[in-house]
């Protein structure tokens, strides 16, 4: 009988299973069209386009102030990286100086935005792991932290509307920066009890070790950025390589992994925590007083002409590729979405691997479908 | 900081190699005849001096007598950036090569730029609409929509 049974073997054949649109682990609207060999997957063909609203195109009938509440709308959970992104763009193509007071009012928000997208980056993907929205829960008690503070600047809790081409519209409140630095003794306190509770952690290791992997040379010639990128060891940092802002007066090292796995992401976002509390700490101590705005007519026409204003958002290099022609409205509004072409790579990092393998793959690259699909 | 390289100096450079390609070179980018853009890039990525391997972005315009395809190339190893551009003049079916064979990085945003703008990149392994459904009519990033 055992004889017997070792002799049959058995036909497997290739079946496609859709994952999404709707699904709680594809983090929007998104759909992964999965060709599977038993457990194993052969093929994936990422499908999307569910969220596009055409902001490329909305954006060539407003103002250039106008723009900025759409690009609230890209990565929803970096909206104040997403303002910045844009403006810089206009200031480039215009140029506009910015007042120093404001420029380090904008290295201290977009830095807590990126410990509020990492927090949500890393409890998302510890919740596809199969920690159930435990630790997605302790990242949300210290986002809110950063939404308070935010909210305390534009009256907002996710899209922020916040910066103008110039600076701002007016100065920070009196109490913002005590309660930076009040956030700044609470939160390493936070960090340490995440790594206590996860980086050791069996379960996590298990799962997310060598699992994933995105080589260097591989993450470069798909065009990934951000944590993706030096997750998979490319020292790449735009903050550092094309200083932009006052970035160049700040003193943070740009961590890395070493294989790019799953870990290794991970492990990069939470190191990049503490490296965005140093530059907070820094940018608090140094921030001079004055001006947070420059004077601009109320319609702003930059001179004809093109720029490409990039900046390092959370997720990677976010940029715009702005056209003007003179007039109050953006000829051509092109962005470079980050989650767009992080997830380029993603065929080629979940074939061979098994299904529920997938979800924790997906899970570390950290997009918005917001914008991806714009 | 990344150095932008000048366009006429990394132009003489092409010329030398491909002296047909150039059809203008200023500071800031340089252009090339459409049927020669996958030699250019071919040899910007290979090239040890100039070692593009990172394609930063891809992007369209439509300047109604012809349509530009900007390419943003980065080297990480030099730091330094370079920006190409490229043109069609055929309204009806405007097409440029694809460079995806060379960075993958172009392969969803070439097919962006066929879905909202309509210009086919030849070579490209799967170009299909991307954020529009298939069916849909017109380009709507074109400026003579709507």
């Amino acid at each position: 009988m055992v004889q017997e049974a070792k002799e049959i073997t058995i036909q497997t054949e290739p079946f496609v299973l859709n994952i999404g649109p709707v699904h709680p682990s594809t983090h929007g609207v998104f759909r992964m069209r999965t060709t599977l060999d038993g457990e194993v997957i052969v093929d994936l063909e990422p499908v999307f386009g569910y969220l596009h609203r055409g902001v490329e195109k909305l954006a060539e009938e407003r103002t250039y102030t106008g723009v900025i509440p759409l690009t609230d709308r890209l990565d929803y959970l970096a909206s104040m990286t997403n303002n910045l992104a844009y403006v810089i763009a206009v200031e480039k193509l215009a140029g506009i100086a910015v007042p120093e007071r404001a420029e380090y009012i904008r290295v201290i928000l977009a830095e807590l935005q990126r410990i509020a997208n990492h927090l949500i980056a890393v409890g998302a993907f510890l919740n596809d792991c199969g920690a159930y929205f435990t630790p997605f829960l302790y990242m949300f008690r210290e986002r809110e932290k950063i939404v308070d503070l935010f909210e305390m600047l534009s009256g907002q809790r996710l899209l922020y509307n916040y910066m103008r081409i110039g600076g701002f519209n007016q100065d920070i409140p009196e109490e913002f920066l005590p309660a930076v630095r009040r956030f700044l003794r609470q939160m390493p306190r936070f960090i340490n009890e995440y790594e206590r509770l996860l980086k050791e952690n069996e379960i996590l290791l298990a799962r997310a070790k060598g699992v994933g992997i995105l080589p260097g040379e591989m993450a470069i010639n798909t065009g990934a950025s951000g944590p993706v990128l030096r997750g998979s060891g490319v020292k790449w940092d735009i903050r550092k390589a094309d200083p932009y802002s006052i970035y160049d007066r700040f003193d943070f090292d740009i961590p890395t992994g070493t294989v790019g796995d799953c870990y290794d992401r991970y492990r990069v976002r939470m190191e990049e925590m503490k490296q965005s509390l140093r530059i907070i700490e820094q940018a608090v101590r140094q921030i001079p007083s004055g001006p947070v705005k420059t004077e601009l007519p109320y319609l702003i026409r930059p001179p004809k002409g093109e720029a490409y204003g990039r900046i390092e958002a959370p997720k990677g290099e976010l940029g715009f590729y702005l056209v003007s022609d003179g007039s109050i409205a953006p000829y051509r509004c092109h962005i470079r979405a980050t989650s767009l072409l992080n997830l380029t790579a993603i065929r080629e990092m979940v074939i061979g691997w098994k299904l529920q393998d997938l979800i924790i793959i997906f899970g570390s690259i950290d997009i918005t479908m917001g914008e991806v699909d714009r | 900081m990344t150095v932008s390289l000048s366009g006429s100096e990394v132009a003489q450079k092409i010329a030398e190699r491909f002296p047909q390609a150039i059809a203008e070179a200023g500071d800031e980018a340089i252009l090339v005849k459409s049927e020669s853009l996958f030699e250019v890039a071919e040899y910007l990525r290979s090239n040890p001096e100039l070692d593009f391997n990172y394609l930063n972005h891809i992007s369209a315009v439509d300047y109604y007598d012809y349509f530009e395809v900007v390419y943003l190339f980065t080297s990480l190893n030099h730091n330094h950036s370079l920006v190409l551009k490229t043109r069609c003049y055929n309204r009806e079916n405007p097409s440029v090569p694809s460079v995806v064979r060379l960075w993958q990085a172009a392969d969803y945003q070439e097919r962006e730029i066929f879905d909202l703008m309509g210009i086919s990149f030849e070579g490209h392994p799967n170009l299909k609409r991307i954020a529009l459904w298939e069916g849909f009519e017109g380009h709507p990033l074109r400026r003579d929509y709507l």
